[in-house]
């Protein structure tokens, strides 16, 4: 690989990944089961310790990185695949249509993620689909702004009218052509917005907005570790800092997909 | 230009149009019934049928919306469905924490950000300037209610050298008190907006650092810290300024989150709170103010940006093209 940032970032990312799937499978105890002392330090019975309701906290930990990345991806894809969409609509249709658009997705930018998701989750009650949801349709514009403008680049290409002068049709442009030219800058930013997502998914829940128990996201755990920082600083701690790794990882594979796509870009971040 | 602030102003308008109108649209297609907020448990149909027509929810969405917007131009944004207070007078007593700590954050962001963006841009290759680097990618994935708890865990529990939240009842009455409340809150969000400026501040200051202009004037003899002072900054201001606009709306969003990690009494705890009691009026008063203020921060952003960059105006549109 010719990226260290590439490489770091899918080290980071690679081993959430990885604990969400062994959760998947295997977790110490019963995401459900209170049966440890209540704020139990870290020992042998439990590695990490338990709760304030006596759960075990590598548990809850597990659990969470399933939530964060399944919200996370779950929110990408919604929100990558609608403004792709909007972005290649903008693009391709005419003068008055485009400035339709362009105007709706400034409006739409203006709305802050947090603000839109807030909404969303207020008409569909706090679940794991209303959270990508949300996150997802809030992430739209985002992505399809600058879509729009890659699009509108590509197609201004003289290559693209040679293409179209020699018959190719439309979709064939926009695989042939557009999809390979945008395509960098796109991965970009899902990375980027991957790691947006967790953090807005993991700000709604320490609101109290997110996905209900058994969905042990670790803003709620945050949200609950609250009030015993004193007693138990580790539960305060752990879900942080792994909230942390996930988006660094997330953010470093941007960077390493933009060096790769772009030298000229490295040491740029 | 005078055509240019037209354009832009118009767009302004109508955006705020278009969202006043998703706004109302949105909160109305909600689910659940705002007048069961008004109601006690067991109340009967013609209760509720009057619960609904006091709260107008009774006639048809385009005249509800009519009666909106006359009461919005009279900055009427209703009556809380929980305390039966005016929102605009709820809204206008919590300003007065939110303002402060969104502005005090924003200052102290920028004045962390634009030094710091500047170092890392000048000091490339060598260990600081990668270690600084490091630290704001770090700032870029903390989420921001986060550093305030560890803040306070260290500060407040710990230490015990500032208060863990609250604010004074005497409100700015009792000023250091009040400064003091904001002190912690003030300083989670603009480490948080500190990391991701930066990042900018340091894109833009490469680009002037590489630029033909600045070279030029290195060759004709002007010293580095002379060239930048007299080129530099504008040309490191330019594509900085709509930034700061978007990081100010970013700021205000963290108050949003700080505030109910610091129990501050601002907007963003009414917001959390209206939202957990389906106070309809208070969330729909809150997000219009908010959605308001960003669009129209973002309008003033546009506008100085092209005052500073004389290179913009030569082109026709400029905004969204």
């Amino acid at each position: 690989m010719r990226s260290r940032a590439l490489v770091a970032g899918c080290v980071l990312l690679g081993g959430v990944v990885a604990i969400a799937l062994v959760s998947a499978l295997w977790t110490p105890y019963d995401p459900g089961d209170t049966s440890g002392g209540r704020l139990e330090p870290p020992g042998p019975e439990h590695w990490l310790g338990t709760d304030r309701l006596g759960r075990d906290l590598l548990t809850q930990l597990m659990i969470g990185a399933r939530v964060a990345l399944s919200i996370g991806a779950g929110a990408v894809a919604l929100g990558g695949a609608l403004g792709l969409l909007a972005g290649l609509a903008a693009g391709f249709a005419v003068r008055w249509l485009d400035d339709v658009m362009a105007v709706a997705l400034d409006v739409l930018i203006a709305f802050p993620t947090l603000l839109l998701a807030m909404l969303v989750i207020a008409a569909r009650r706090g679940s794991l689909l209303s959270a990508v949801t949300a996150i997802g349709l809030a992430m739209t514009a985002v992505v399809a702004r600058p879509a729009r403008q890659q699009v509108k680049r590509v197609l201004a290409q003289d290559y693209v009218t040679a293409a179209r002068t020699s018959g190719t049709s439309w979709p064939g442009i926009v695989a042939g052509h557009v999809l390979p030219n945008i395509w960098p800058a796109l991965a970009v930013n899902l990375a980027l917005q991957l790691g947006r997502a967790v953090l807005a998914e993991a700000g709604l829940s320490y609101l109290g907005l997110g996905p209900p128990p058994p969905n042990a996201s670790w803003g709620h755990m945050l949200r609950e570790a609250q009030t015993t920082v004193l007693v138990a600083p580790g539960d305060v701690v752990a879900p942080g800092l792994l909230l942390v790794l996930l988006v660094i990882g997330a953010n470093l594979v941007a960077d390493g997909v933009r060096e790769v796509a772009d030298p000229l870009l490295r040491g740029r971040w | 230009m005078a055509a240019y602030l037209v354009r832009r102003a118009l767009l302004l308008a109508l955006s705020l149009a278009v969202s006043s109108v998703a706004l109302f649209v949105l909160l109305r297609v909600l689910p659940g019934d705002p007048a069961n907020a008004l109601l006690d448990v067991g109340a009967t149909a013609r209760q509720a049928a009057a619960a609904r027509h006091e709260l107008g929810t009774d006639l048809p969405l385009s005249q509800q919306f009519g009666g909106w917007l006359r009461d919005l131009a009279r900055l009427d944004l209703g009556r809380s469905l929980v305390s039966s207070l005016p929102v605009t007078s709820e809204i206008a007593g919590r300003l007065g924490v939110t303002v402060p700590l969104t502005v005090l954050a924003f200052l102290l962001a920028a004045l962390i950000a634009v030094p710091t963006g500047f170092l890392i841009a000048l000091r490339r290759g060598t260990w600081y300037g990668t270690l600084l680097a490091g630290v704001s990618q770090l700032g870029l994935a903390v989420p921001v209610f986060w550093v305030g708890m560890l803040l306070v865990t260290v500060f407040a529990l710990r230490l015990r050298w500032l208060p863990a939240g609250g604010f004074p009842a005497e409100d700015w009455a009792a000023p250091a008190a009040a400064l003091t409340s904001l002190l912690l809150p003030v300083v989670t969000i603009a480490l948080v907006m500190a990391a991701s400026l930066t990042r900018y501040v340091h894109s833009a200051a490469l680009d002037v650092l590489d630029s033909d202009y600045l070279r030029t004037a290195r060759a004709l003899g002007a010293p580095l810290r002379a060239a930048l002072w007299r080129h530099g900054l504008r040309g490191v201001a330019a594509p900085v300024v709509p930034i700061l606009a978007i990081e100010l709306a970013s700021t205000f969003l963290g108050a949003v989150v700080v505030e109910n990690v610091f129990a501050l009494p601002g907007l963003g705890s009414m917001l959390v709170r209206a939202f957990a009691q389906h106070d309809y009026p208070v969330i729909q008063g809150v997000l219009t103010l908010s959605t308001a203020t960003v669009l129209t921060i973002g309008f003033v952003a546009d506008t100085a940006q092209r005052l500073i960059d004389p290179r913009l105006r030569r082109t026709a549109a400029g905004t969204s093209a």
